[in-house]
């Protein structure tokens, strides 16, 4: 599991629109890899590139290439589903099927790959995707219940169980701690550090502590201008992107001193 | 006892705008009106009934009574529109699921409005379309599933020679009800929250499974609805079915291709009341108190049903 994702020259378009310019970057497995940036630079446009979930908009398209390891995510022949499968998403709200008891959340990826998996197998699947994403011990004995009656932080710890379980190679999360609060978020991050282990994680945040907490590499996205494409301004070891960064740009942002 | 202060009468009355007055006074009277006008034909209904209810059994037309004459009647109206929900239903909710799905944007739309036009074709059009085109059409298949199919009791036979049979009916009802639930499904698809959607499409749900996961669950109650308000139009639906079934009174069969049909409470009674003198009027209007009732009741679980609707609000 874990695998390393290149992106070379990744040019993004709506219709007509370039959205997001020219992003180059090497994604390391088995690290966290932050992106940050102001609203509306194509951050979050960008990771949704990386699964192919931006086709979800008509006319959304890319130019460049996505590489894991040997396989181009945008090859002829791949079907974005598969792309999917291996790379799972947790988005800014937390969203379980509401309908679906919190077991059948997590198993609902499960019973899409092998439908033929016998119910002890998928027991222990679950229960380990539950543990992992540290909500086994808070929900063991209500499996059956509805998904949608834990907190906000429990959901969104169950939703990251339900992307786990599948056993993707890359976790893309789009600001997975923004409707959260400190304690909740601190549970997430927390797990981010333990899932790295055996993930290649991306995650997406404004929040620019949680960045420079969680993550190993930093990339800081930019607005090139007003009416302008965003663009990957820089990407570097945290460490050095929150104490001595290359752009001046960067250095605004993460000071405060930024517009 | 403890004494207590009594606290003056608070004077916070909020002062009243004459075009609130007005607005409210309008409103509540056009509520008031819809309930005098259900009362009036409930009354209607039950006054004009009740000679046939208190009626000695001889009387009735049939000469069996009450009960055994609209009892049939009762058959005939729900056998046909139940089984028309069966074929509409499904047929409803896949044509919803394709204009929100499947079908590129210019062609969803233009299907849209399509279907909404369906609706609005008189049923008289649909009767005559029914008697003329589709029973002729239908002899042919009518005879074959019966010589093939007879072991079920559906296709038992001795199939009409004029096509004029229930089976028709329940077509031409299927066709007549399929826009308004079509209309409300497609309206609760549309709905469907995109959280959900993503949910289903990030854990590598194809465009069929993200809708099993995502969309049916979230339209259920909404196509429960739906079916609902097709019942009771089916129910109600008297020209057509008046003008496309050849029905012999106290033919009970689930016989769908013979000729010999039991005819439904609203087409019974168009077709016989010309004709009705005395206690005969008086049983075809007990007949439509019994479908009153029946449709009244279909529309009020439709109603609490939809309603439940809000249980998801609370989700996310």
């Amino acid at each position: 599991m874990a695998k390393r994702i290149e992106v070379k020259d990744l040019d993004i378009y709506y219709d007509k629109f370039l959205a997001v310019q020219g992003v180059s970057m090497t994604i390391q497995p088995r690290s966290v890899t932050a992106l940050i940036g102001p609203s509306g630079c194509g951050k979050s446009t960008f990771l949704r590139t990386l699964n192919r979930m931006h086709e979800l908009v008509p006319n959304a398209r890319v130019e460049g290439s996505v590489v894991m390891d040997d396989d181009d995510l945008y090859g002829a022949n791949v079907d974005p589903v598969n792309v999917r499968r291996q790379i799972g998403m947790v988005f800014q709200r937390a969203n379980p099927f509401p309908t679906m008891s919190i077991y059948d959340n997590v198993a609902a990826g499960l019973k899409l790959n092998n439908k033929r998996l016998k119910k002890s197998d998928m027991d222990d699947l679950v229960e380990r995707s539950l543990k992992s994403a540290n909500l086994w011990e808070e929900v063991k004995d209500r499996l059956h219940k509805p998904g949608s009656g834990l907190s906000g932080g429990q959901q969104q710890r169950l939703c990251i169980a339900r992307a786990i379980a599948v056993q993707p190679e890359v976790l893309l999360m789009d600001e997975p701690c923004s409707a959260l609060d400190p304690i909740s978020t601190q549970a997430i991050e927390d797990l981010m550090l333990e899932l790295k282990e055996n993930y290649t994680i991306v995650i997406v945040t404004h929040n620019m502590q949680q960045a420079a907490r969680v993550s190993d590499t930093t990339g800081f996205f930019n607005l090139q201008g007003v009416g302008k494409p965003g663009e990957l301004v820089e990407i570097d070891e945290t460490t050095r992107i929150f104490s001595t960064p290359s752009q001046k740009a960067t250095e605004d942002y993460i000071s405060g001193r930024f517009g | 006892m403890a004494s207590t202060t009594e606290a003056p009468p608070r004077k916070n009355r909020v002062p009243r705008r004459p075009g609130d007055r007005i607005f409210a006074g309008v409103s509540t009277g056009s509520g008031v009106l819809i309930l005098v006008a259900l009362a009036g034909v409930a009354v209607f209904l039950v006054t004009e009934a009740w000679p046939a209810l208190t009626a000695p059994a001889e009387d009735i037309p049939g000469g069996q009574g009450l009960v055994f004459y609209i009892w049939p009647l009762l058959f005939g109206t729900l056998i046909s529109a139940v089984l028309a929900l069966v074929i509409a239903v499904p047929l409803a909710v896949a044509i919803a699921l394709f204009i929100t799905y499947y079908a590129p944007r210019s062609i969803a739309k233009a299907l849209g409005y399509i279907i909404d036009l369906l609706a609005a074709v008189p049923s008289i059009i649909f009767g005559l379309w029914g008697m003329n085109v589709l029973a002729p059409v239908t002899v042919d298949p009518a005879s074959w599933a019966s010589e093939y199919l007879g072991w079920i009791p559906f296709f038992a036979g001795p199939p009409s020679s004029t096509g004029r049979t229930m089976l028709v009916a329940i077509i031409v009802l299927a066709v007549m009800v399929l826009p308004i639930i079509t209309a409300v499904v497609r309206e609760a698809f549309m709905q469907t929250p995109q959280l959900h959607e993503e949910a289903a499409l990030a854990i590598g749900a194809t465009r069929w499974e993200m809708i099993r996961m995502a969309a049916l669950p979230f339209g259920r109650s909404s196509i429960i609805g739906a079916s609902m308000l097709g019942l009771g139009r089916a129910l109600g639906e008297t020209m057509a079915v008046a003008m496309v079934l050849s029905a012999s009174a106290g033919g009970i069969t689930f016989n769908l291709i013979s000729s010999d049909n039991p005819p439904t409470i609203a087409a019974n009674i168009a077709l016989q009341f010309p004709e009705a003198t005395g206690v005969g009027i008086h049983t075809l209007i007990a007949s439509g108190l019994v479908l009153f009732a029946i449709t009244l009741a279909v529309n009020m679980i439709a109603r609490a049903v939809i309603n439940r609707r809000k249980d998801f609000d609370g989700a996310n």
